[in-house]
């Protein structure tokens, strides 16, 4: 069975067409990752891919949560590194604090892949959704629903570069429908924390501040659009004011199957965590960072850092399309549709 | 002149903060440009409050007795997810969906896993002797772990439709009659409480007020009560949800629409239910006064015969039922349960505490206070996000508040010395 796994992983790497150690060798290379907190739902399958991809390969997976610590991270990515670390990814927790311990593992000749969240150092690689995408995607989806009307902005949490990205995107679609005055901004406000249950204040402020006037809401994530739409059920307008989201949860894609929220888009963790994998594996195995096969240039984070990165492109799932997740086995047919009426929703029948 | 205001029993700390209320409201409602004092906002308001308030009331009691219950927040979290996937995983595929006994099951579920929780960390504290900062910071960590490890992370929504009216929203208020009823029998309870105890107080000879201060103080106390009905009768509820309500109820829908009036949340009921419970059990019974007996002075509590220990493990054990029925009311109130509910929430409940006049010493403290402590950071919170304060800032303020608020206490009880 071990010999079988490893011709096959074998030829997966020879696939791969990976420069290094010789597939004769009895065990691929060990890769550590540096989780930022287990806390949220989704790094669990992230963690199976990568561990997957790696093992697939004979490769040992090691990791370390931050517990949403920046200084713990700092002694994580540490231990990896004594612990026979070969090439890291990282989930910084908090991207500027990361960066000496980042920076050291560089001198060491480890190679950093920054996994999802930006570590802006020309030396290390990056990997993530395209989430100024992500936020066009969401902007794209909504401004089809609702062209025109007042708008409210729930966006993440002002700790995370992301929910800048996410907003930025969103802008660039929705500015020339703001310029020409149909389009309205009524409302924006970071989420503290990304807790749904401060969107969902926050939604009830601007909704009592414009007497419910509000015609469109463009949420950063599930959890603040889940908020977001109990605050407009409260006054009975759940379902005709479009809402937005992202991550593919399981409660946003059955709101999307009920019709209380327009959009949630797809960013596939299990795609993220096995290309994470493949790259680690090839810088591990002596790959030049603009050499890993998609790489491209980009310089378009806060300190305008030439760098190479990969962006994956995500999926926005809408009530059309929701079969894509049930297909891909993504989430259950039964959680996605519960409680949505026959004949309603194609996925659903 | 300090003997008059003792003759009248006048409490200068609870009308400061009646007080600083008024003025936080007001110039909110200035600033906004009358958005604040709108039935609505109000009504909005008291949802806001009620999870934190709920849980202040048992954080009375734990800081009386001169200890810390960091783990509410996180409790919150676990009974939360609990609740969650007990009503939508669990009892659909056992007794249905939407059957009508799921809410009770599920509340009471919640209580009783919060009360097992806190029992069990009063245990630790009160018997094996660790201190509470240390067992319910360990609590913090392993509550808010456990949340996560219920679902493996994953949001559970939509919940049981009957349970969401624990959580206000549409369907979470009494609506306009039993509002008045609520108002009047509060009322009444008021008028009766106050004349018995005046009774009480005049047979074993003890100092009572002026008769005129008395019926004052009765009357603004109605007149609070009947307030606030009758500005939770004025929000009405949007026409979309009115509407539906009508046609269910088999009627015609008018074109010009039908007032109809949200009335009390459901929530904040459950909130002054618990504030008025817990009061009781800290005035009223032999338990309060070893509780306020401890916090004075465990020793002395001691040696007169208190059983300190028990006694503490039932003060978490009252925390964590508080913090069972706050899991449902935050929970409801956000139609689903999410691993990350009452992140911080610990800190909200020994701010409201501690700003409602309760000291970190022990020994004194009271519910009404801590519950005013709550309305006040959340006016706060609501007030500047509707004037558009970012995030950040908010928590500034309100931190400055905090200590704000705390400095006033040491050097108002400093001049009462």
């Amino acid at each position: 069975m071990i010999r079988r796994e490893f011709m096959f992983a074998g030829a997966v790497v020879a696939a791969m067409a990976i420069a290094g150690p010789a597939p004769a060798q009895t065990r691929g290379p060990t890769i550590g990752v540096s989780w930022s907190n287990f806390q949220e739902e989704r790094w669990k399958t992230d963690e199976a891919a990568i561990r997957a991809a790696i093992e697939k390969v004979g490769g040992t997976y090691i990791s370390a949560d931050a517990q949403s610590s920046p200084g713990k991270q700092l002694t994580d990515i540490e231990s990896l590194i004594a612990r026979g670390a070969k090439a890291l990814i990282v989930l910084a927790q908090d991207s500027q604090a990361v960066r000496p311990a980042v920076e050291r593992a560089l001198n060491e000749g480890i190679p950093v892949v920054g996994y999802d969240r930006l570590i802006e150092n020309p030396r290390a690689f990056y990997l993530t959704f395209d989430n100024v995408e992500v936020g066009r995607m969401m902007a794209r989806e909504i401004l089809k629903a609702k062209p025109e009307g007042n708008y409210v902005f729930i966006k993440g949490s002002s700790a995370d570069p992301n929910a800048n990205f996410l907003f930025q995107g969103s802008m660039e679609i929705l500015k020339p429908s703001i310029d020409a005055g149909k389009i309205k901004n009524v409302g924006e406000a970071f989420t503290d924390g990304w807790l749904p249950a401060n969107a969902q204040r926050n939604m009830e402020q601007f909704l009592t501040r414009n007497q419910n006037k509000v015609d469109a809401v463009v949420a950063a994530n599930d959890g603040t659009g889940g908020g977001a739409v109990a605050a407009l059920a409260a006054q009975g307008l759940a379902g005709s004011v479009p809402v937005s989201g992202q991550d593919a949860d399981r409660a946003a894609l059955n709101r999307v199957a009920l019709g209380t929220q327009t959009v949630t888009i797809w960013k596939d963790a299990r795609e993220l965590g096995r290309t994470a994998a493949e790259i680690a594996l090839q810088l591990a195995g002596g790959t030049a960072l603009d050499k890993i096969p998609g790489a491209m240039k980009w310089a378009e984070g806060p300190s305008k850092v030439p760098m190479n990165a990969i962006f994956l492109r995500p999926v926005p799932v809408t009530r059309d399309n929701l079969n894509v997740v049930i297909d891909a086995g993504w989430a259950p047919k039964s959680a996605v549709c519960q409680g949505v009426p026959a004949g309603r929703v194609p996925a659903c029948n | 002149m300090n003997d008059k205001l003792r003759q009248l029993e006048f409490d200068p700390r609870l009308a400061g903060m009646l007080g600083a209320l008024a003025a936080i409201w007001i110039g909110f409602d200035f600033l906004s440009g009358g958005a604040f004092l709108t039935p609505r906002n109000l009504w909005n308001l008291s949802v806001q409050t009620a999870s934190i308030a709920i849980m202040a009331c048992g954080m009375v009691l734990v800081i009386v007795t001169r200890n810390i219950d960091l783990s509410v927040g996180a409790m919150l979290g676990f009974v939360g997810m609990i609740v969650g996937v007990l009503q939508a995983r669990l009892l659909p595929d056992l007794i249905g969906l939407e059957h009508p006994a799921t809410w009770a099951i599920a509340v009471i579920v919640a209580i009783a896993v919060g009360t097992a929780i806190g029992l069990f960390q009063g245990a630790l504290i009160a018997y094996l002797g660790i201190p509470s900062f240390i067992v319910t910071l360990g609590g913090l960590l392993v509550w808010r772990g456990a949340a996560w490890w219920v679902t493996q992370g994953q949001t559970v929504a939509p919940l049981d439709g009957r349970f969401l009216r624990i959580g206000g929203g549409a369907t979470g208020a009494i609506g306009e009659t039993a509002t008045w009823a609520i108002a009047g029998v509060g009322c009444v309870a008021i008028v009766a409480a106050m004349h018995f105890a005046r009774d009480r107080r005049r047979k074993f000879g003890f100092p009572v007020r002026p008769a005129w201060a008395h019926i004052a103080v009765m009357l603004a106390a109605c007149a609070a009560v009947i307030g606030a009905a009758w500005i939770a009768n004025a929000y009405a509820v949007p026409p979309g949800i009115a509407r539906r309500l009508v046609e269910e109820a088999g009627g015609t829908w008018p074109a010009g629409g039908v007032f109809i009036a949200h009335g009390f949340a459901i929530p904040v009921l459950i909130a002054i239910g618990a504030g008025i419970a817990t009061t009781w059990l800290a005035t009223r019974t032999r338990f309060g006064r070893y509780v306020f007996a401890i916090g004075g002075n465990t020793e002395a509590a001691e040696l007169a015969g208190v059983d300190t220990k028990r006694t503490l493990m039932l003060v978490f054990g009252a925390m964590g039922a508080l913090c069972g029925i706050a899991a449902c009311v935050s929970a409801a109130r956000l139609n689903a349960a999410t691993n990350a509910a009452g992140t911080l929430d610990e800190l909200y409940v020994i701010a409201a505490a501690v700003i409602g006049g309760t000291s970190l010493a022990g020994g004194i403290g009271t519910i009404a206070g801590a519950m005013l402590g709550a309305l006040v950071m959340q006016s706060l919170q609501s007030g500047m996000i509707l004037l558009g304060v970012d995030a950040p800032l908010q928590n500034v303020v309100v931190g400055g508040v905090l200590v704000l608020a705390v400095w006033v206490d040491v050097v108002f009880r400093r001049g009462i010395k």
